[in-house]
């Protein structure tokens, strides 16, 4: 009823309304626009087109397809489980000349040593010697390396044939392919990812509970201070910021160590003996002291911009009405302060999720998380390893996202 | 897709990109990257009136393959890893490098004779060997003390706690050489399932006793702390610790697993001559015993340990504290560049898993 | 409603003294008796100590020294939410995450009462509040004058016998708030309950009150019913806090028959009444509202002293006009006149003579 009415109206030189409207308004938006402009470039930049890359390269590895033209001829006419004959040997040959002149051996067997181990030295070595090899290739190559018989290197060459694959997300869930293509579960020895996510996750949870633990009370001393005794809280609160995080994860080593501060004085104290020292450090116990004081401000801020706007009058409000001081607590001041306590969980949650150099250097063997192992794959160039175990962690942060959005609410947010 | 690489590489490489007419050496930073600064890059600067400056990576190995991908290569010399030296010359990041066109050694010999082997390859010239050993607190260790590989993982002889490198590289082939394994089979071993179960069974010997470091400088520290025993070490931290800040650490040499430190030119550096030059320069005789004159890494010419090194205080004698001096070179394994290129994720996974356990 | 006496009072504030830093007194030695079913208001300016003794009363805040008595039993050592008392506060307090119904729900729920009770409870303060369909809003949904009804029946809900209001209308616009005025005083009369109510507007506390306790400087100035407060304040604070006023300074010339005859700082005579002045030759403030002084000389009594004014400016203000004139060296002497039928209106610039009779004229404390 309201739009028909709108639709007929005009304006006084006889326009209609709506489309007098919508020009009066277009220049604000125009500008309006340009002044978000290069924010928005800048998002897209460095934002949005890095992840689009990385989740690319995921699942997009063209090292091997690229360079080994005649073999994915081969691949492409004839079906799995097909035996290699002449005609597939004389491919390889005529691949191995084309990645010596190229030069293109190592990046090629770098991607099917991703897929079957050893394979890159085995493709590096019969491509040095590629110039020598003559009809009949089968048995050239087989002088070179007699690995080139066996069906596993084979069906490594033919997964890493297509430019596209999943054998990174395979890997990364702790997966491979078996000589005959099926998928299946690696040996238990190198099973390390899922174990590994669900470790990353739960320590997260645990250092986000104890963060939202300590947090809260300093939080709400902070909100309720005057502001001259708030402000200098709020500077100690925020002194972590000023020194180097090497430098903090370090005087926490000196602090936790066996033959460190704590451990002295507990022993000075006597409440310890010498060889009942505490482990407390180089184990998951360490882990989660140290990253718990490295994000307890990205707890405290949210919680500290919630409070403080909360009036003391709902306080005392709850009390005239008869609410004993813990009811006040848990059924006023508690439910409101929840934006903070979403947002700062989130936060401290995502960014424990991301950390490597903390528990790298006090996690001592059972602290290691899965971005140690992004970190690993990153710095040993197998960028579409890293990008598959990020797009993974990517993904469970967005289903925990999902899940606070539909528990709490993504409105119920207040990041400050 | 690539373009896209491109147009953002070359965005943030625009930062870089001002400086043409100057010489772009990569390094790892620390006392590691002031010893190459003041053994090379100033002095050839001086020599040659070419500008020549020094910058810090990580490793400056990783940005090598996205700068040569979106061709905007902004250095000129990069000192890398052997293992990444072969992998990057095999995918072509690197220029090829003559060793024709090395200079010879101080005492006339040809290059190609005066470089031990393997420390000149088709893309990279060695800067220096370093060496994984392992170390002791002399004030803490009296009496007997550990002499071999195997009494590293004597818990019986030494109680106490040991500090290994949290990875699986040099610490597999430390645990083979320990339990008896010749250095000249570790890696016929460990290339077969058996033996890494083998290296892994001997770890699993000391594991509930082990501190795990990650970063070079934990090391050293871990042991003056007295948290370890004995720790696994890169050589020069020790000597560091030992000479510069007069701690009591005493390095064992036996079982050490060296490597070459590669000097090398990514593809299309702008300055590809002058980095030729610059290589030349540095990987002479005296610009080797000149980079050993600041940290105990071992210059990889014959020629260059013919006559006394002393270290920068002038009192120091370098020889015995070098990887390559031959009483080290006992019972000394070469990392082999080639296994982990193949191997290095798998046995990583197989690491990992195992120190989850 | 007469003062109570000590024995029957329902609210005692005996002898109560507050300091918040130890070194100065922001309430001292308050004295206050309320009774049962009275409306009584604390009105003064802001830092008068009026807040202070709601929150004292209300358990928020701890007496120095002196006792609080709440139907005859001391309260000072109860906490608030024993103390059974309802209050509405200044920006309402709604509890943002609650509807409407959970917000009066809130003290049902607190004191065990079963469901249906509550419900019924609960509709029977909304209905008489008028919101009996608002009750699945949340606070945020509802205008300012929707929130304080919300307020003001969740401060009922629970029946309290003393219902404390700490500025409870300073948010509403003036239309809405001498609305609300009406119906909280109609409330207060149905009811029965004893109110306690807080304002800086003198015009709200006259409007409302059965009785008005003025603060300043932390003691009451005086306590009265509102007629009383405005026709005869007992000193110059509370005649000048308590509507418009103007005051003339001079020197008492003789007292004789409940008359005073003062004479000005600038020589003239005026009439008043004594109040705060007993002796001739004392100092003296006279105060005189704007309504009672007269320029027309026949509605003046024959004796009356006559003063000289110049009419500086008239405004118009609908109802009446409101003039300010030059009276004794003064620039700023109002007279206000009503809009009758035939009224004179005066023009700036004129020489005016003006009077008033002794009675409405008080000589008050010097400042």
């Amino acid at each position: 009823m309201a739009d028909v009415t709108a639709a007929l109206l005009t304006t006084a030189d006889g326009r209609p309304l709506k489309a007098a409207l919508a020009e009066a308004q277009s220049r604000a938006r125009r500008r309006a626009f340009l002044l978000v402009a290069p924010l928005l470039a800048f998002v897209v930049l460095t934002f949005i087109i890095p992840i689009g890359q990385m989740l690319d390269r995921s699942f997009h590895h063209d090292g091997f397809s690229a360079n080994a033209p005649n073999l994915v001829e081969w691949f492409d006419a004839n079906p799995e489980g097909t035996v290699p004959d002449e005609a597939a040997f004389a491919a390889l040959a005529a691949d191995m000349k084309l990645m010596k002149e190229n030069k293109t051996a190592g990046e090629a067997g770098t991607r099917v040593n991703y897929t079957l181990a050893e394979t890159r030295s085995l493709i590096t070595k019969t491509a040095r010697g590629a110039d020598k090899l003559a009809p009949p290739f089968k048995e050239a190559l087989l002088a070179i390396d007699d690995r080139w018989d066996d069906p596993a290197v084979w069906q490594a060459m033919r997964s890493s044939a297509s430019a596209y694959t999943a054998d990174f997300y395979l890997s990364a869930l702790d997966m491979e392919r078996a000589e005959d293509g099926s998928i299946q579960r690696v040996e238990e020895q190198g099973r390390i990812y899922v174990y590994l996510f669900f470790k990353t996750f739960l320590l997260s949870g645990i250092i986000t509970l104890v963060c939202l633990l300590l947090a809260f009370p300093v939080a709400h001393l902070l909100a309720t201070l005057p502001m001259a005794k708030a402000n200098l809280l709020m500077i100690l609160v925020l002194l972590p910021f000023w020194t180097s995080l090497l430098v903090r994860t370090t005087s926490w080593i000196v602090l936790l160590q066996g033959e460190g501060v704590v451990n002295d004085i507990l022993l000075s104290l006597g409440f310890i003996g010498d060889d009942g020292r505490l482990k407390m450090i180089y184990n998951q116990t360490g882990t989660i002291i140290v990253m718990t004081h490295v994000l307890l401000p990205f707890m405290i801020l949210p919680l500290y911009s919630v409070m403080r706007v909360i009036p003391p009058s709902y306080a005392r409000a709850a009390r005239s009405l008869g609410a004993t001081s813990w009811t006040t607590f848990r059924r006023i001041y508690l439910p409101q302060t929840l934006p903070g306590i979403g947002a700062g969980s989130l936060l401290v949650f995502i960014l424990a999720v991301g950390y490597f150099i903390t528990p790298a250097l006090v996690g001592g063997a059972d602290g290691q998380l899965i971005s140690n192992l992004i970190d690993f794959h990153m710095r040993n160039s197998n960028w579409s390893m890293a990008a598959a175990l990020s797009a993974m962690l990517l993904a469970g942060v967005l289903v925990l996202y999902w899940l606070y959005d539909r528990l709490i609410g993504i409105d119920n947010l207040k990041l400050g | 897709m690539k373009k896209i690489l491109i147009l953002t590489t070359a965005l943030t490489g625009m930062a870089f990109s001002a400086a043409a007419q100057e010489l772009t050496v990569m390094s790892w930073g620390g006392a590691y990257g002031e010893a190459q600064t003041e053994a090379h890059v100033k002095p050839w600067s001086a020599a040659t009136g070419f500008a020549a400056k020094m910058t810090d990576s990580d490793n400056p190995a990783t940005p090598i393959k996205a700068m040569v991908e979106a061709g905007n290569v902004t250095i000129d010399v990069a000192s890398i890893e052997y293992a990444d030296a072969i992998r990057l010359c095999d995918e072509g990041m690197l220029e090829p490098i003559d060793i024709n066109a090395l200079p010879a050694g101080a005492d006339g010999t040809p290059a190609a004779e005066d470089f031990i082997p393997g420390a000149v390859t088709e893309c990279a010239v060695s800067t220096d060997i370093w060496s994984n050993v392992f170390a002791y607190d002399t004030s803490k260790l009296t009496g007997t003390v550990p002499t071999t590989a195997a009494d590293f993982f004597d818990l019986e002889k030494f109680p106490g706690k040991r500090g290994l490198k949290k990875g699986p590289k040099a610490v597999l082939e430390f645990a083979l050489i320990a339990d008896g394994v010749p250095v000249a089979e570790v890696y016929d071993v460990l290339g077969t399932p058996e033996g890494v179960d083998r290296a892994f069974a001997k770890l699993d010997t000391i594991k509930s006793e082990v501190v795990w470091w990650e970063a070079g400088s934990q090391a050293p520290q871990l042991l003056a702390d007295g948290e370890v025993v004995m720790t696994t070490a890169y050589n020069g931290r020790i000597f560091n610790a030992a000479i510069a800040e007069n701690k009591p650490f005493q390095i064992v040499w036996d079982g050490q697993i060296y490597e070459n430190e590669m000097y090398a030119i990514p593809k299309g550096a702008p300055n590809k001559d002058k980095a030729l030059e610059f290589i030349a320069y540095a990987t002479s005789t005296e610009g080797l015993r000149a980079q050993a004159t600041y940290i105990s890494y071992g210059p990889a010419r014959k020629s260059a340990l013919k006559d006394e090194l002393l270290y920068k205080d002038g009192k120091t004698v370098m020889g015995p504290h070098l990887p390559t001096a031959p009483e080290n070179m006992t019972n000394a394994l070469e990392t082999s560049a080639d296994f982990w290129v193949d191997r290095n994720e798998e046995l990583n996974e197989r690491f990992n898993a195992w120190l989850a356990q | 409603m007469a003062a109570a006496s000590h024995n029957d009072a329902f609210v005692v504030f005996d002898h109560v003294q507050k300091s918040y830093d130890g070194t100065s007194l922001v309430v001292k030695d308050l004295n206050l008796n309320i009774g049962k079913g009275e409306f009584l208001t604390m009105l003064g300016p802001s830092g008068s100590g009026k807040t202070t003794c709601l929150m004292m009363l209300a358990g928020f805040e701890t007496a120095t020294n002196g006792e609080i008595l709440l139907d005859g039993r001391p309260i000072n050592q109860v906490p608030p939410h024993k103390r059974g008392i309802g209050m509405v506060f200044q920006n309402y307090a709604l509890f943002p995450h609650m509807t409407v119904g959970e917000n009066l729900s809130f003290p049902l729920e607190v004191r065990g009462m079963g469901k249906s009770e509550r419900e019924a409870k609960i509709m029977r303060a909304l209905d008489m509040v008028q919101m009996g369909k608002f009750a699945n809003r949340r606070p945020a949904q509802l205008s300012g004058g929707q929130q304080q009804r919300i307020a003001l029946a969740r401060a009922l809900v629970f029946d309290p016998k003393l219902v404390l209001m700490d500025e409870p209308l300073g948010a509403l616009d003036k239309q809405l708030r001498e609305h609300m005025q009406f119906e909280i005083k109609h409330l207060h009369e149905s009811l029965g309950i004893t109110v306690v109510y807080v304002t800086h507007d003198q015009g709200e506390a006259l409007t409302m009150s059965d009785r008005i306790a003025v603060f300043n400087d932390g003691r009451i100035q005086q306590l009265a019913p509102p007629a009383d407060l405005y026709e005869r304040p007992d000193n110059s604070f509370v005649a000048q806090f308590i509507g418009e006023n103007n005051r003339l300074e001079g020197t008492v010339e003789e007292i004789k028959d409940g008359r005073a005859l003062v004479r000005l700082n600038t020589g003239e005579l005026i009439d008043a009444t004594p109040v705060n002045v007993s002796n001739k030759g004392q100092k003296t403030l006279v105060s005189i509202r704007p309504e009672r002084v007269e320029f027309k000389a026949e509605l003046l009594p024959a004796d009356a002293h006559l003063i000289e004014a110049e009419v500086i400016e008239v405004i118009y203000m609908g109802d009446l006009f409101r003039t300010v004139l030059k009276v004794a060296g003064h620039d700023d002497f109002v007279i206000k006149s009503r809009n009758t039928l035939g009224q004179r209106v005066l023009t700036p610039g004129e020489k005016i003579k003006i009077g008033w009779a002794p009675q409405d004229a008080r000589a008050l404390d010097p400042v």
